[in-house]
């Protein structure tokens, strides 16, 4: 039943060892396609969603079952092949190898997991995912030579290059100016629109909440040992 | 080519400096004690092999030591002498053969070696261009010295002065070049050989000059009842030709002449216990009732091979602790450059990199790192085993 959706957390139960925080969830379900955007505080769980969600870390009970594969029953070395095949990740520092040029940067995942294997499409596929985010001609710089947007965009392509179903964004634009903000995640829509992925994007940031299909609220995850099902806002 | 081996090369390629700090590190720890162990056992090999071939040397009573560097290597000159006499005395004792060495001045920095032709029958020493010593003045140049001058057979040498502001001391003589020596790696390649006469003649004991017989100049010389005393404008010949020859002469007794050493070489063992017996005294040092020494040049530079070897002991030791603190060091750069890196490795796990990939790429980073040092070393050490004998030969040849 749960393959209709892309992600289906179910009686989600979580704690740090040595931590008073723990993460409660009655029910997540987010469909194939769809752009979310979770928000909340400091501190909500919002990153750890996302670890559990890609495999991470897994739930002490309760199941995360993404694209119909219980991730949270997965052995470990499972887990790690789904994260390479299914997840495409953005982070807020956008975490690219410096003494790599922009070209390896977005090879990375197929440099550091030999499931993946390149082909002369997948260089094809750089370029055309270089191009479409405007750093075509940028791929012998190093990263360094390159703007904080540019760089973001280099970890958005890193991302996508493998065509995971999944991408998840841990603060995208949270070390961008304005302008930034607004053009990375009109690149960031653009791409997963053109790849049909689902998006999930955690963001403390209100102002950017435009353009999303649904806004998951992190505010009630936070009280200690209550399940619930999020605020959900359309 | 591996992912992780080509993240591992990237990275030490992108860090060129941290690199070759590491590499520089492991290079000097390594070949240092690698290269002087060659060089050693090189300097070992070349020296003992002069100084087993030498049975037995003569000289002044003093250093062992000195008297064997100065009559096997001709390094450490001194002016201490014997006279002529006792490589005459040890030639009429029937059991040796005596080879006298006068080895006390230079020429631009080369030793002259005063001998006769036995030392080029006993070295095995063959003339590669020219002659062989025919005449007062001649000399004859090992290898080294004539590449190094670029000298050739018909040029001249003059001798360097002993001392310049001695006007009463010797003159320097200008040489003529008889013969160029072929290579034998030894010291003599780096010697310029005379006959003993002419050493006599640079050390002044012997001279040159104009006829006094019909002079009457009193000022160039004296007649004294039936003797003739030269005055001291009366200058000596700086070179010895064939218009010359005839005036060249000496003052005094040869058997009184000084000499440094004789390289005594005993026709077989019982000649040489008996040579032996003439000098009384212990160990490789015995000395006879004028205060003549034998030493044994085999126990002296063994006695300082055993030194040199003492000593190195503590080089090793030395390069011991120094590998010690260099593999400290790395282990150091490696754990502040995993704890930099943290961030880095983090994010390769989430992209799904397993952990033993990031443990391979952090090995792989080292292993390209020793690698680098240890084709260095390799092509280091290489060139010194081809250079050690021409680098060991050029310390004893000077």
């Amino acid at each position: 039943m749960h393959l209709c959706f892309m992600i289906q957390v179910e009686q989600l139960q979580f704690a740090y060892p040595r931590s008073e925080f723990q993460l409660s969830i009655e029910e997540l379900k987010i469909e194939a396609g769809e752009k979310v955007a979770v928000v909340g505080p400091s501190g909500s769980g919002k990153t750890t969603l996302l670890n559990l969600l890609s495999g991470i870390i897994v739930p002490e009970q309760g199941s995360v079952i993404v694209d119909g594969q219980t991730v949270s029953a997965m052995p470990d070395s499972e887990r790690r092949n789904f994260r390479i095949a299914e997840i495409g990740f953005v982070f807020q520092q956008f975490e690219l190898v410096e003494y790599l040029r922009v070209a390896d940067n977005i090879r990375l995942p197929y440099l550091i997991n030999r499931t993946l294997s390149e082909s002369s499409a997948t260089r094809e596929r750089l370029n055309d995912l270089a191009n479409s985010v405007g750093i075509g001609d940028k791929l012998k710089r190093w990263v360094h030579q390159l703007s904080q947007g540019e760089q973001q965009r280099v970890a958005i392509c890193r991302a996508l290059l493998p065509e995971p179903k999944l991408i998840l964004a841990d603060e995208p634009t949270g070390n961008l100016d304005p302008a930034n903000k607004q053009r990375i995640l009109s690149v960031l829509f653009e791409q997963v629109d053109r790849g049909g992925q689902t998006l999930i994007v955690v963001t403390h940031d209100m102002a950017i909440l435009d353009g999303f299909d649904r806004i998951v609220d992190f505010e009630k995850f936070r009280k200690p040992n209550s399940l619930a099902s999020p605020e959900v806002a359309v | 080519m591996s992912g992780w081996i080509k993240l591992a090369w990237r990275y030490i390629c992108f860090h060129r400096t941290k690199t070759m700090i590491m590499v520089a590190c492991i290079f000097l720890t390594i070949f240092l004690p690698i290269a002087i162990g060659i060089l050693l056992s090189e300097f070992q090999s070349k020296i003992v092999a002069r100084s087993e071939s030498t049975p037995l040397v003569i000289g002044a009573r003093g250093s062992g030591m000195d008297l064997t560097l100065q009559s096997l290597y001709f390094k450490n000159r001194t002016t201490d002498t014997i006279p002529f006499q006792e490589s005459l005395k040890a030639a009429e004792s029937g059991r040796v053969t005596a080879i006298p060495i006068h080895s006390r001045y230079t020429a631009r920095e080369f030793p002259v070696v005063g001998t006769d032709l036995k030392y080029f029958e006993f070295r095995k020493l063959k003339v590669a261009d020219g002659n062989m010593l025919t005449i007062l003045g001649d000399c004859v140049l090992g290898s080294t010295v004539a590449e190094r001058l670029g000298l050739s057979v018909g040029e001249q040498l003059l001798t360097d002065p002993e001392n310049s502001i001695n006007f009463a001391g010797d003159t320097p003589l200008n040489m003529n070049v008889r013969g160029i020596l072929a290579a034998n790696n030894s010291p003599d390649d780096g010697a310029i050989f005379v006959d003993l006469k002419t050493a006599w003649v640079i050390q002044g004991l012997g001279h040159g000059h104009q006829n006094l017989e019909d002079e009457t100049d009193t000022n160039i010389a004296i007649r004294r009842d039936d003797k003739i005393e030269a005055r001291a404008t009366v200058r000596p010949f700086l070179e010895i030709n064939e218009k010359n020859i005839d005036s060249f002469h000496f003052h005094g007794s040869e058997e009184d002449f000084p000499i440094s050493a004789v390289i005594a070489v005993p026709h077989d063992e019982k000649s040489e216990t008996m040579f032996m017996g003439q000098y009384v005294g212990a160990g490789n040092r015995q000395i006879d009732d004028t205060g003549v020494q034998l030493v044994n040049p085999a126990t002296v530079i063994q006695d300082l091979m055993s030194l040199v070897f003492r000593v190195k002991q503590f080089f090793d030791v030395n390069a011991l602790l120094v590998s010690l603190s260099t593999i400290l060091l790395l282990v150091l750069v490696v754990l502040l450059s995993s704890r930099l890196r943290a961030e880095e490795m983090a994010t390769m796990f989430k992209l799904g990199c397993s952990r033993s990939t990031i443990f391979l790429l952090q090995v792989g980073e080292l292993l390209f790192v020793f690698l680098l040092a240890g084709v260095l070393i390799a092509g280091a050490v290489a060139l010194v085993k081809v250079f050690a004998g021409d680098l060991v030969l050029s310390m004893l040849v000077g």
